[in-house]
């Protein structure tokens, strides 16, 4: 039992510096100088510097970016858990023409290349003059994260017996005062779950927010490709807005961590 | 599969509504845009119907094919790799206590990183002058690792760099699927003198379906319309080594060659669409 | 097959936490039947975790037929264990899951079919051998894990962990009927833990009532009822539980209301003690319109008609207490006198032997 638990250990150990190795060469990258960069390979940093992160923080141009992108990936979060929750709950609860069809259907946007999409909702989004905003962005990811949240709310509910909403229309609450005041709390878990989800693929995606932005709306990681200049690459630079692109998520996943095992059980296939 | 029978209730279209008009302005409107462009040859002002021309000069295009065939290579290889090494990662995972917390956390942060960063890292990564993967591999094991000049180290590196970034999730939807496994099937395998290989046939793997159903539906698929990570790394090449559907996709659009891009992702929407039923049909067989 | 005893059985999950059993000796006879009964959290699936050997005990022995097993693992221990819910190989047909152990055992394919066979012939489920046991209905699902843990021949004893919880009530009567012909036909040990009192009596040849890590009493379900050994006994078996009231003990003699009731035995502490109670289960109070020797006086305060008798709640010097009355006696409600035709007397919640009841025919109570 012993011997093969710490075998199982000693892979995963393995697994993990593997996993984490890339990571921690960004990182480090991070905090040198360029010229140490591009000089002689080195294991760790050997003149510890915070110069990128001082220009990044500095300059608006960097930061703005920065600032959008956490814009539009918590607009997108609000948006699609809004519209996501009475059709989870709609799904959950009763049966209704089409209701399956239109289920399998919304789980193929899911899937949709978005590629596909990128042209035409250029087109739509100029013609509402919405282009170049963060809205835009906010709006063109509900494509991929409103299916994915009525598919996650759905599982949650479908945990919270019927007779919960059967007793609350008994005790005279409203639809809608249900829905908030004990619906909602229920499901606090889901909830936190799908909007760990949102949170993941809007702030991870790049096509649409760099299809749709131009200049003012523009977020941090299509911010990055500026590094690459007439000189070469600004390996610093690059690095360091990479890392920082990192902390919303570790802070997002820390808070979630609990819940990520049920989240990801739940859902009908 | 105990759920009772759900009471039927065409008002429900009430509460799906909101959806419905999300839906409709991100999925159906630009649908049918692009089904519009592909008929038609559009320059500037100027539009004539052209039928279904695109739609064959795609299908005949040897870089269409060439893109299709080499992201089905590129699907199979994810899907070969990801799935095993996935399911033993969530096997190995620990179970309970900080060491569980801090390796999900650890596990899950691939996932949350930008997909042009998931590019860069991996674009520093693996140089074999200044990255530590490449340098290590060129200089200590002896290798020589160019993945901008070679095209087997380009299309491995892309690969690993896959990997990295997504076995996570399927380990992920492994752990959390075993931890719905009640500590009675266990009890009642190591009664019934099961071996350990006999619990993982017989008691997990059946438990996994659906997670595992989930892991293969959404590997396949977003393997299949990778574009970012690759864009950053290698751009496509060298040559055309790694010019997945996604990529000369959007080389079309930024073109803005508006009916032959429209031809090109009505296909391939169409594939995707297609195999994402068969998977969800055959899967949901077993 | 095998007798299996406990001894000096102490068990904490966490080092220097509460003890989920604490000194408990036990033996179950070779091929008896026993319910293992108590409110949830006693430690009757700790205590059947550690027969099976899923949890190691942390002091005492586990002995079958003289060897101790305690710290043998599961698979050497030749148990079987029917859950709480049915646990099944879902991906594999009921024969299969019916061959699973004893295949794992090394037993010949045509050996282990053949007794797959045979025993779902007892249970009355060879009709669904082909099926994929995840299309059964609950009870079917239960039925097979009932199959498979009786298929192996030589287990020791197989133990049920209140395996008709998911089951409907009718269901559940069938099943244990099953239960009760396999019994006879196979003459195992079985252990079957239960928090349902009729469960457990209509089950078991003896019953072992747990409360709080230790165990309460082991008899027969008439010992249960007619003598139970404590006040948690008196109280937990029963519906309702039995009845107390304190009692006066002065000069070897226990009276209620002043009322002498029962005399103290020769060795005990004549003079009472304040946790003297007298217990009197609400099947043995009788109602009288009349005083008389060794009648209570009491207030009858509520009736309840129960179809087969009416339930009487009364008052006696401030307590309250209930009657179970058959219907052709139904008192009235006000002041009335009552009988005892079977009573105890409990210091510090233990049952103390050898009380003579007054006035009452030699044998009647507790001897």
């Amino acid at each position: 039992m012993s011997k093969t638990f710490s075998f199982r250990r000693f892979g995963m150990s393995f697994y993990f510096i593997l996993l984490m190795l890339p990571i921690y060469w960004m990182v480090s990258m991070s905090v040198q100088p360029n010229e140490d960069i591009l000089g002689s390979f080195q294991w760790f940093p050997s003149n510890f510097t915070l110069d990128n992160y001082r220009t990044i923080f500095t300059d608006s141009s960097w930061y703005s970016g920065y600032i959008n992108s956490i814009q539009y990936t918590l607009m997108n979060t609000v948006f699609s858990l809004t519209v996501a929750l009475p059709a989870a709950y709609a799904f959950s609860r009763y049966s209704f023409a089409g209701d399956n069809q239109l289920f399998f259907w919304l789980l193929t946007n899911r899937m949709a290349p978005p590629a596909v999409f990128l042209l035409p909702m250029f087109t739509l989004f100029q013609s509402f003059g919405i282009l170049d905003t963060t809205l835009a962005v906010a709006l063109a990811h509900m494509l991929f994260n409103v299916p994915l949240s009525v598919w996650i709310l759905e599982g949650f509910i479908s945990g919270i017996p019927r007779s919960i909403d059967e007793t609350a229309a008994i005790d005279g609450y409203s639809f809608p005062r249900f829905f908030i005041r004990v619906l909602i709390p229920l499901i606090k878990s889901g909830i936190g779950v799908a909007a760990f989800f949102c949170f993941m693929f809007s702030w991870v995606e790049l096509l649409f927010a760099r299809t749709l932005t131009a200049a003012e709306a523009k977020p941090i990681a299509v911010t990055m490709t500026r590094t690459v200049g007439a000189s070469g690459v600004d390996w610093g630079l690059l690095t360091a807005a990479g890392s920082l692109t990192l902390i919303p998520g570790v802070i997002v996943i820390w808070f979630v961590r609990k819940h990520i095992a049920t989240g990801f059980a739940l859902g009908r296939v | 599969m105990t759920q009772a029978v759900k009471p039927r209730d065409n008002r429900a279209w009430y509460l799906v509504a909101p959806v419905m008009v999300s839906i409709v302005f991100t999925a159906v409107i630009p649908l049918m845009m692009v089904i519009n462009y592909s008929v038609q040859d559009i320059f500037g002002q100027s539009r004539l119907f052209v039928g279904a021309d695109w739609f064959n000069k795609t299908l005949e295009d040897p870089a269409f094919r060439g893109s299709f065939l080499r992201n089905l290579a590129f699907s199979i290889q994810v899907l070969i790799i990801q799935i095993p090494l996935g399911i033993v990662l969530g096997l190995g995972l620990p179970k309970k206590g900080w060491r569980s917390s801090m390796a999900l956390v650890l596990m899950a942060m691939p996932l949350l990183i930008p997909f042009n960063v998931v590019g860069t890292i991996w674009l520093v990564f693996a140089r074999g002058d200044i990255g530590l993967g490449g340098y290590f591999l060129n200089n200590i094991v002896g290798l020589d690792i160019n993945y901008a000049q070679d095209s087997f180290d380009a299309w491995t590196t892309v690969l690993v760099m896959d990997t990295w970034h997504w076995t996570p999730l399927v380990a992920l939807l492994v752990y959390a699927g075993l931890r719905a496994i009640p500590d009675a099937y266990y009890q009642a395998a190591t009664i019934d003198g099961a071996s350990k290989f006999a619990i993982f046939r017989y008691v997990q793997l059946p438990r996994l379906r659906g997670v595992l159903t989930i892991a293969v539906l959404l590997r396949f698929m977003d393997s299949f319309m990778i574009f970012t990570e690759p864009f950053v790394l290698t751009g496509g090449g060298p040559g055309d080594t790694t010019n997945f559907l996604s990529i000369s996709l959007a080389q079309l659009a930024q073109a803005f060659n508006l009916g032959p891009a429209a031809a090109y992702s009505l296909v391939y929407f169409f594939f995707i669409q297609l195999s994402c039923f068969i998977f969800f049909t055959i899967l949901k067989r077993f | 097959m095998a007798e299996i005893r406990l001894v000096d059985l102490n068990h904490q999950y966490d080092v220097g936490g509460a003890y989920a059993l604490k000194d408990v000796n036990l033996t179950w006879d070779d091929g008896g039947a026993y319910a293992l009964l108590g409110p949830s959290g006693c430690g009757k699936t700790t205590m059947l975790n550690i027969i099976s050997g899923l949890v190691r005990p942390s002091e005492g022995a586990v002995m079958f037929n003289d060897v101790d097993v305690a710290r043998t693992s599961t698979a050497d221990r030749d148990i079987a264990q029917v859950f709480q819910f049915p646990v099944i190989y879902e991906s594999m047909t009921v024969r299969e899951n019916l061959e699973f152990p004893l295949r794992n055992r090394g037993i010949s394919k045509r050996d282990a079919s053949a007794r797959a066979v045979e025993i779902a012939e007892l249970l009355q489920i060879d009709h669904m051998m082909k099926r994929r046991a995840q299309q059964l209905t609950a009870d079917a699902k239960q039925l097979v894990s009932l199959a498979r843990a009786l298929v192996r021949r030589e287990v020791s004893a197989i133990l049920f962990d209140e395996p008709l919880t998911v089951i409907d009530p009718q269901k559940k009567w069938e099943l244990r009927q099953a239960l009760k012909r396999v019994h006879a036909e196979l003459n195992h040990t079985l252990v079957y833990v239960t928090h349902d009192q009729t469960e457990a009596l209509t089950f078991a040849d003896e019953v072992v009532v747990m409360n709080a890590g230790g165990v309460m009493q082991k008899g027969t379900p008439v010992d249960l009822f007619e003598q139970p050994a404590n006040t948690f006994v008196g109280n937990f078996i029963g519906s309702p539980g039995m009845n107390f009231f304190s009692a006066k003990v002065e000069n070897g003699v226990a009276s209620l209301a002043g009322t002498k009731l029962l005399e103290v035995p020769s060795g005990t502490q004549a003079n009472g003690d304040p946790s003297d109670v007298i217990g009197v289960r609400p099947e043995f109070v009788r109602w009288h319109s009349t005083p008389a020797d060794q009648r209570v006086p009491v207030t009858v305060t509520k009736l309840n008609d129960v179809g087969t008798a009416v339930m009487a709640t009364f008052t006696v010097d401030g307590a309250t207490g209930m009657a179970r009355l058959p219907i052709s006696d139904r008192p009235e409600t006000g002041p009335g006198w009552v009988s005892f035709s079977r009573l105890q007397l409990f210091r510090n919640g233990d049952s103390l032997d050898n009380c003579k009841p007054i006035g009452l025919a030699e044998g009647a109570s507790r001897a």
